[in-house]
């Protein structure tokens, strides 16, 4: 069976070829991080007009890159939510045309549960169940992965995303945007261990990232001057480290609170080189397995929607032409 | 008004009072730079509009809006990531203002343009790691309200 996934919730426009259900045909990711650089951020209106600009290019780079033509894609599936519904719109559109004018099933599929399956296309694949970290820009979620659309929420934040604490903190300090992606690099040469920030939360399976994000604050504020760029490299990489230490230790104890000694972090954040070292070597030394989807497969993209798709697809779902974006749609009610 | 509030936990009990004393279709613009406790006072007004204790209420930075059911439904923006009111206007914003909850909108300098006359207005400045000062204004009625529910008595001395 060959799936055609679309993307288009948020920042990226994506396009990918997913052949039975594992083999990757093609993946290709428009991104807009540039047009909103200037603005700190995604802006709505932006984004819906960038994706569909982009869309119909996208589609055909991915349909090009697999070899293939749209006769012989068997189902398409694309993200109906969360995100921002214009941008939704324009995806979930353009699926339903290609459904309609092929004659083939689409399914909507939900942009959370596709970054849990995400973990499918990491090199080390889990088995059901296990235990899913989603951390990204908007979510820091804990689910017990049953099955396909079985996930029960065991730990969530109560304020902050962790994604949100990374860009927030390069607010702060004026180091710029993308927030993640600039704190990691820099964090490289720095000593984690050079500043104290506070783990919050300590014996739950809750996420609170507000107040490290103050501690931040708080230390800039008693400083004299400015950081030079030599201190840079500790003042992030000791902040990375607080928000680390507490995604690890966490995920980790919901493996053995659950007893399922096997883990998946996905998500935008879990392309942070930090994170996934600090995983792999935590969790080794607890002998919990650990599946983290290559960086490409950590930020939003189609081939993650296109797992989820095959596996409704091969169940029979067919979506009715009617169906609508969703701005919000927690996980738990699939 | 000018209150001091010395710690998180007086930042949610001001946030209580402050949603005890708010009423269907009232606008609360939140202004103050990161840190300043913006979220955590929305999570105190979110308390006092009778949003069930176990549902967090999260920071709206990245999906710009979150709605929780409550005595009066609350609608929580944030529209630190908008370029201006136009973004607003392209998100159907007046189903948010006209729709019968409490808006709460953070960094709402940015949208100023559009605010309604009777929006009641925040500012929050961080004053050392535990200290913030809020100031607050807002049409007389709700004012008067307002200076009833926030009297302080007892532990309570933010004045």
């Amino acid at each position: 069976m060959l799936v055609l996934g679309i993307e288009s919730s948020c920042d990226e426009t994506a396009a990918a070829v997913l052949q039975d259900g594992r083999k990757l045909l093609s993946n290709v990711i428009a991104s807009q991080i540039r047009i909103h650089e200037k603005y700190g951020g995604v802006v709505p209106e932006i984004a819906s007009r960038k994706h569909v600009e982009v869309i119909v290019p996208v589609i055909r780079e991915a349909l090009e890159k697999a070899g293939v033509t749209l006769d012989v894609i068997d189902g398409v599936a694309v993200t109906r939510g969360p995100g921002l519904v214009g941008s939704l719109l324009v995806g979930l559109s353009m699926a339903k045309a290609l459904a309609l004018a092929r004659n083939i099933p689409f399914v909507g599929v939900n942009h959370l549960e596709g970054h849990v399956a995400s973990a499918f296309l990491a090199e080390e694949k889990p088995s059901f169940p296990f235990i899913a970290l989603v951390v990204s820009g908007g979510h820091t979620n804990i689910y017990v992965v049953q099955d396909f659309d079985r996930m029960g929420l065991v730990g969530q934040t109560r304020d902050d995303a962790a994604g949100e604490a990374f860009d927030k903190a390069a607010k702060l300090l004026d180091i710029g945007y993308p927030g993640g992606v600039v704190i990691d690099r820099l964090a490289k040469s720095g000593n984690p261990g050079a500043l104290s920030f506070p783990r919050s939360m300590k014996d739950s399976l809750e996420f609170s990232f507000s107040g490290v994000k103050t501690a931040l604050l708080t230390y800039m504020k008693k400083r004299e001057s400015p950081p030079s760029a030599r201190e840079m490299p500790d003042i992030v990489a000791s902040y990375q480290e607080a928000i680390v230490d507490v995604l690890v230790e966490k995920t980790l104890r919901a493996a053995e609170i659950h007893a399922i000694p096997q883990v998946a972090v996905v998500g935008g954040v879990a392309a942070n080189s930090r994170l996934r070292a600090r995983f792999q070597e935590d969790a080794g030394k607890k002998g919990v397995r650990v599946c983290i989807p290559p960086p490409v497969f950590c930020t939003d993209n189609a081939a993650m929607i296109a797992v989820v798709g095959h596996h409704a697809l091969t169940r029979g779902r067919k979506d009715p032409f009617d169906l609508n974006a969703l701005s919000r749609w927690p996980l738990d009610t699939l | 008004m000018k209150l001091i509030s010395d710690s998180r936990e007086q930042t949610l009990e001001i946030g209580r009072r402050i949603g005890n004393a708010l009423a269907p279709g009232d606008i609360v613009a939140l202004i103050g730079e990161l840190g300043s406790g913006k979220t955590c006072l929305t999570q105190g007004m979110a308390k006092g509009l009778g949003v069930a204790e176990n549902v967090p209420v999260v920071s709206p930075t990245f999906t710009l809006v979150n709605e929780y059911p409550g005595r009066v439904p609350l609608v929580h923006l944030d529209v630190y990531r908008l370029s201006g009111p136009r973004d607003l206007e392209d998100m159907g914003y007046e189903e948010y203002f006209y729709g019968g909850g409490v808006v709460v909108i953070e960094w709402a300098e940015k949208i100023r343009r559009i605010l309604p006359e009777r929006t009641l207005v925040i500012r929050m400045a961080y004053l050392d790691e535990n200290t913030r000062e809020l100031i607050i204004e807002g049409p007389p009625g709700t004012m008067a309200e307002l200076e009833k529910r926030l009297e302080s008595g007892g532990s309570n001395s933010w004045r």
